[in-house]
């Protein structure tokens, strides 16, 4: 009687951990693939879950106002709780995929969980240096802004755009700031010399002591060092499971992995984007996230479409208001636009004679307008491009 | 005092919510379970899904636009008169009672 009982008890305990969509990663992605099943329809059972002991927040402000000290940690939830439990949005919080079967998982504190699609939206981990704090979650901001105070000397290594955030708030906060980095010049991976000169002299404008071709500084003569030095995509237990990639998970256009009813999204997804190269790209920014991660939810509710959203991503340091359209991946042409010496103007990449992306600063109007010259491929005269007192816009019209 | 903001979303239901003073319309829509209102940028005025059409009898309580809203909003087929970006309108308590409708997608 006591055995049924309690057998019982476990049926029903393995009912409620099977999911038709069981989403891993509480991040931007994931929250985008539930909200959209959820829009789309879709009436099945979904749960997110994720490893961080947190409903699912924006990161952006991590490195800029959270940091900063001028939004607090319940500023920039995604939602409330309650919005995911009006919309059946099973949240599971704190737990940690280690090993993906073909219709369960499994967690490191021993729970297995069922499912009928599995979306892998882990995103990425921090890099780690010995000793240094590193921001990519609440977690390491938290920990972070509690040294902060008896902090007079900081490092940052990586001149990235995170690096950059963190040395922009840090320096404003009245600290005094070496940032190092390895290569030559700031956002070696993706931006165009003038860019990086241009926020080079910003940053030296504000204080921030910034050392460029920068070996291995000595910590001791810092309070604290903070690491920007880029992210590993959590994709291990997946590639583990056999699915396809290596620096990420390789997926179709629908979001799809080489395993079956197994989807990716996000910053963890190696994919062929349409406005990049002719490779496959991992694109780390929340536009990626979101817009894969609703792509997802359409496929796996019965109305997929291509994922063929056009990339864009925004930064802000001091009272620059930085906005990249496009991708700017194998450029072999740079041009100008506007002046950098009165802090606006936009950079503009072209592959073949096509623009293929804009870095604007303090330029809203060419960010926005320049995303029509990127999605129609056009080939303009360089000229037209660089005349600032024509608007962007007024191009596609002769 | 609390503040109520009734909001109509894109299947023509209307909700009252009450909202915090010093938050932007759009975290207090965000908040209140608007889920149409995506809010990329989290208020950054980079990505335009918090795209609102305020009711004209609000329109002169609302704070002047900026050039950078004033641009972004001309990404949007949706654009009218009413158009505002709800992250850049910060609530305050003389806006108890303002109506907006959430715009269609673009
Ligand atoms: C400080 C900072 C500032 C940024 N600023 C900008 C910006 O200004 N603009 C912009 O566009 N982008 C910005 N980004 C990038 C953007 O935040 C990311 O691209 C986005 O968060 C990616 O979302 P995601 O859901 O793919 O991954 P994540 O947000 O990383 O979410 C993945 C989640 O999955 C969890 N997880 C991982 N492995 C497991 C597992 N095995 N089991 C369970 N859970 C797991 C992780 O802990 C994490 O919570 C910034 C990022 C950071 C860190
Ligand atoms: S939230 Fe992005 S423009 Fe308002």
């Amino acid at each position: 009687m006591r055995r049924r009982r309690h057998r019982q008890r476990d049926d029903r305990r393995g009912a409620e951990l099977t999911f038709d969509v069981l989403i891993v990663g509480a991040g931007h992605a994931g929250a985008s693939v539930a909200i959209h099943l959820r829009q789309a329809g879709f009436t099945g059972s979904i749960a997110i879950l994720g490893d961080e002991p947190e409903l699912p927040y924006e990161r952006p402000p991590l490195s800029k106002d959270y940091l900063a000290g001028k939004k607090g940690r319940e500023d920039f939830r995604f939602r409330s709780a309650e919005f995911w439990a009006e919309r059946d949005i099973r949240l599971i919080a704190g737990e940690r995929v280690t090993t993906v079967h073909p219709s369960s998982v499994h967690c490191a504190a021993g729970r297995e969980l069922h499912f009928g699609q599995l979306v892998w939206a882990a995103g990425g981990r921090a890099r780690r240096l010995p000793g240094a704090y590193a921001i990519r979650t609440l977690a390491d901001v938290d920990a972070l802004k509690a040294s902060l105070p008896g902090a007079t000397r900081i490092l940052v290594v990586g001149g990235g755009w995170i690096g950059l955030e963190a040395a922009a708030v840090l320096a404003t906060a009245g600290k005094q700031v070496v940032l190092a980095e390895s290569q030559n010049h700031l956002l070696a991976r993706c931006s165009a010399a003038l860019l990086s000169d241009f926020l080079l002299a910003q940053h030296r404008g504000h204080g921030v002591d910034v050392r460029l071709a920068c070996g291995q500084l000595d910590p001791v003569r810092f309070d604290l060092t903070v690491a920007g030095i880029g992210i590993e995509p959590n994709v291990e237990p997946l590639l583990a499971a056999g699915a396809d990639g290596n620096d990420g998970v390789l997926v179709d256009e629908f979001g799809r992995t080489s395993l079956p009813n197994v989807w990716a999204a996000g910053d963890c997804a190696l994919h062929r984007n349409r406005f990049g190269p002719d490779r496959p790209v991992r694109i780390e920014s929340v536009q990626n996230a979101a817009d894969m991660g609703a792509c997802v939810a359409r496929a796996i509710a019965g109305d997929p479409q291509p994922y063929a959203a056009l990339p864009w991503f925004w930064s802000n340091q001091y009272d620059l208001k930085l906005q990249t359209v496009g991708l700017s991946h194998d450029h072999d042409e740079v041009l100008v636009r506007g002046d950098p010496a009165i802090g606006k103007f936009a950079v503009i990449y072209r592959r073949a004679g096509r623009v293929i992306a804009l870095d604007c600063v303090n330029n809203t109007r060419d960010y926005v307008q320049g995303r029509a010259l990127i999605e129609r491929g056009v080939r303009l005269d360089g000229a037209l491009l660089t005349d600032a007192d024509r608007p962007l816009k007024s191009l596609l019209e002769t | 005092m609390p503040i109520t903001v009734s909001v109509t979303t894109r299947d023509g239901r209307t909700k009252d919510l009450t909202a915090i003073a010093g938050r932007s319309l759009m975290e207090n829509l965000r908040s209140g379970g608007i889920e149409e209102i995506l809010a990329l940028c989290g208020g950054c005025c980079s990505c335009a899904t918090c795209h609102v059409y305020v009711d004209d009898q609000w329109l002169t309580a609302m704070p002047p636009m900026s050039e950078d809203e004033d641009d972004l909003l001309d990404t949007s087929g949706a654009r009218e008169a009413n158009s505002r970006l709800s992250c850049q309108i910060p609530v305050t308590p003389e806006l108890h009672g303002l109506a907006v409708t959430v715009a269609p997608e673009d």
